[in-house]
């Protein structure tokens, strides 16, 4: 395949250990401790573990799995506010392949589809507004989730629906913003990450100056990545000759895709559609301040929110569930007491067991074959 | 539905033809609840569209049971080979087959892969009220066809006609008989350190084929079906390699599914390599876009075999020279490693687990 073999090829992967390794030997001297290097995003994640990664890689490099999955970090009671929404029997409930697993308290959404909701998989927002158009008599209600990365689609989608007047379609807004977090997380007084790999499709639409204030302020080094094996490993080069160099830059690695300034007409609709919550719960981590977003007033009648009378649930996380110690680096998945027993991808207990982008089903699935879980 | 038999070679007392007209009509054009009960309004569609397909002499002497005869089994091999499947997909009609090649394609595959010779299927379709007679008779047609190049014969069947709603569309269950080869004896616990597990040809096909012809994708793909009847070649593989230790057909679940049936059954470690998969680009494609992987992915016309170590070219040499096998490849080796895990070498020289899959791929968001 042209331009995707191209990222995967063996020989300059082999090249790139060899110059990651040769930079670690002189990185190790004097070090007592592993480099933590966080990436945030769970498409990095689901890559490590797919291409087997960090098997490749000198012992000093130690991957911290971030908090950008976002079917991870979606709580569990907002789940069951999609169930409630779903089980009314005029609405049709649209939604990504992956949020249709996640448990609720209550259950899944599939779950909810086997006992008679009418819960659907679509591959874009634009198909449930067909579907409202189709079946004028039906209320079809989106379920948003996600970042920066799929904030566009859905704003783009009630920008089209408000143009077109197609009044039975809402949306369920449950999109989040990463910068937020990773400020809370940074702000954490034993928050031990020595670099970053920062999130390639986020950055697509937010570009890199929003990361500034990491390398300002924290004097840490973050290197935006693609998705491929060779974007990767060269991205944790750039990491770790910043660290040599004693360097705390935000750097691009990934400029075929993402621009320093982000993409503008989709930073305009967000910003026509969207205003920023309050606070927002995160599955594992608890409330941030400013790290949600809902639809500004004007957009009133297509937010499901405001539509639905939602049981707006709070779900306390259960309390065996090491996931907020996992997000944060603190723990490796296989340290906490239900990895593999009571939580396996089958019967998820936490959140990183749901989706195939949380660190715990990324071990469990493809099995850290360095780690423990092994 | 009911047929007698063209059971093979079962000597037959001549019947005197029928008085039924030679080709039956229907006026119906949509099935309805009245073809299901058992009237003349069942015969009149059962005669119209499976019969007129299916045989000449079901509908000479329409009987409640296909009858075999035992001397002539008995010449083929030495034990009984029995299976049974339920075919439920949607849609019903797509790239390279349908419902109805499908159901006899998939249960020949299941007694091949046990070393059967294929002798002859039954066909049990239940319909929803609704359903033009005209998609019926295709599929039936479909099905003849099947089975006809297959040389296997549908020997007796059934038809049941459902409300509205309460089935989708059409379902078919297909059953068959085979006969084992003699001193052939394969079995997923079988597998021993430093065999050589082979895969027929090209992996993924079908999966992407029917996800990309439910149509809420869009994709503009060639990808066909690989659904085929696998007898014929695993006749060829078997002379080639009489020690052969299994044979699977890799269908729901793919390839992972299969390898991991066999780790866990032998007690063996299985250690594939990503470089030998053998995968059209489009399908690899595919799977990129939605974020599947194309060793999940359904097949209808591959199988995966292990062999001794020693008969591993005569095998792959067998199925390369076979229509069905000619992207043939070996992908990998049995291990005494991690009993009970599939592992996969990446194309980096790095290594991960191939696990069992959860429930259906769904796709990522992003």
């Amino acid at each position: 395949m042209r331009y995707v073999d191209e990222f995967r090829d063996p020989a300059l992967a082999a090249a790139l250990v060899k110059e990651i390794g040769a930079v670690c030997g002189r990185l190790e001297r004097g070090r007592d401790r592993p480099l933590s290097i966080m990436e945030v995003c769970g498409g990095h994640t689901h890559a490590i573990f797919r291409y087997g990664l960090e098997g490749l890689l000198p012992d000093l490099v130690e991957f911290v799995h971030g908090p950008g999955c976002p079917v991870c970090v979606l709580p569990m009671g907002r789940v069951d506010d999609c169930v409630a929404i779903a089980e009314q029997p005029h609405v049709i409930f649209t939604t990504f392949g992956d949020a249709m697993r996640v448990p609720g308290a209550r259950g899944s959404l599939l779950q909810a589809k086997a006992e008679g909701a009418d819960v659907r998989m679509v591959y874009s927002p634009l198909d449930a507004l067909e579907l409202a158009r189709k079946n004028p008599d039906r209320e079809v209600v989106f379920f948003g989730l996600g970042f920066e990365t799929t904030m566009p689609s859905t704003a783009l989608t009630v920008l089209r629906a408000a143009r077109g007047n197609v009044r039975n379609f809402s949306l369920f807004c449950n999109h989040i913003t990463i910068i937020p977090t990773l400020r809370a997380l940074l702000e954490q007084p034993d928050f031990g990450i020595d670099g970053f790999i920062g999130p390639g499709h986020v950055s697509m639409v937010i570009g890199t100056a929003p990361y500034l204030f990491i390398a300002e302020e924290f004097k840490k080094p973050l290197v935006v990545a693609g998705f491929e094996p060779i974007d990767l490993l060269q991205s944790l080069l750039m990491v770790l000759k910043q660290m040599e160099a004693g360097r705390a830059q935000i750097e691009n690695q990934y400029a075929r895709v993402v621009p320093d300034a982000g993409n503008p007409a989709a930073l305009k609709a967000v910003a026509e559609v969207y205003e920023p919550r309050a606070t927002f719960e995160w599955r594992g981590l608890g409330s941030i301040a400013g790290s949600g977003v809902q639809l500004r007033p004007a957009y009133a009648a297509f937010d499901a929110e405001r539509r639905f009378a939602v049981p707006d649930v709070k779900v306390a996380d259960p309390s065996s569930c090491r996931c907020g110690a996992v997000l944060t680096g603190s723990e490796k998945p296989w340290a906490c007491p239900e990895f593999g027993t009571g939580c396996t991808p089958e019967t998820p207990l936490g959140a990183l067991m749901v989706s195939s982008e949380g660190a715990c089903a990324a071990y469990y699935q493809y099995g850290g074959l360095r780690g423990a879980a092994a | 539905m009911t047929t007698d038999t063209a059971a093979p070679r079962a000597p037959r007392a001549p019947l005197p033809a029928p008085a039924a007209p030679a080709r039956p009509k229907l006026a119906a054009k949509t099935v309805t609840l009245a073809h299901g009960g058992g009237g003349s309004a069942m015969r009149d569609l059962i005669d119209a569209v499976f019969l007129s397909a299916f045989s000449d002499e079901g509908r000479a002497a329409p009987e409640d049971q296909a009858r075999f005869d035992l001397a002539a089994l008995a010449s083929k091999g030495d034990r009984l080979a029995f299976t049974t499947d339920g075919f439920v997909v949607d849609p019903l009609f797509f790239p390279g087959g349908d419902i109805g090649t499908l159901a006899v394609c998939g249960t020949i595959n299941d007694l091949a892969v046990g070393g059967a010779v294929p002798v002859a299927l039954s066909c049990a379709v239940i319909v929803e009220e609704g359903l033009p007679v005209e998609v019926l008779a295709q599929v039936a047609r479909s099905m003849a066809e099947a089975a006809r190049a297959a040389g296997v014969s549908i020997a007796t069947g059934d038809t049941k006609v459902v409300p509205r709603g309460a089935c989708d569309k059409l379902f078919v269950t297909t059953t068959g008989i085979g006969v084992v080869r003699a001193g052939l004896d394969v079995g997923i616990a079988k597998a021993r350190p430093g065999d050589v597990v082979l895969v027929n040809g090209l992996l993924g096909d079908h999966g992407a084929a029917i996800l990309n012809a439910r149509g809420d994708l869009a994709l503009e793909t060639a990808i066909e079906s690989d659904c085929a009847a696998l007898h014929g070649l695993i006749a060829d593989l078997v002379a080639a390699a009489p020690g052969i230790r299994m044979m699977r057909d890799a269908t729901r679940g793919g390839v992972a599914s299969v390898l991991n049936e066999l780790a866990e059954a032998s007690r063996v470690g299985i250690l594939i390599r990503e470089l030998d998969l053998p995968i059209r680009p489009e399908v690899t494609g595919f799977c990129e876009i939605l974020g599947l992987d194309p060793l999940y992915l359904a097949n209808e016309g591959k199988l995966v075999a292990v062999v001794p170590p020693e008969e591993a070219e005569p095998a792959l040499a067998a199925l390369r020279a076979h229509p069905l096998g000619r992207a043939a490849a070996v992908i990998g080796r049995v291990t005494d490693v991690r009993p009970g895990r599939v592992v996969m070498e990446t194309r980096f020289g790095g290594a991960r687990v191939v696990d069992m899959l959860v429930g259906d791929q769904l796709p990522r968001i992003c």
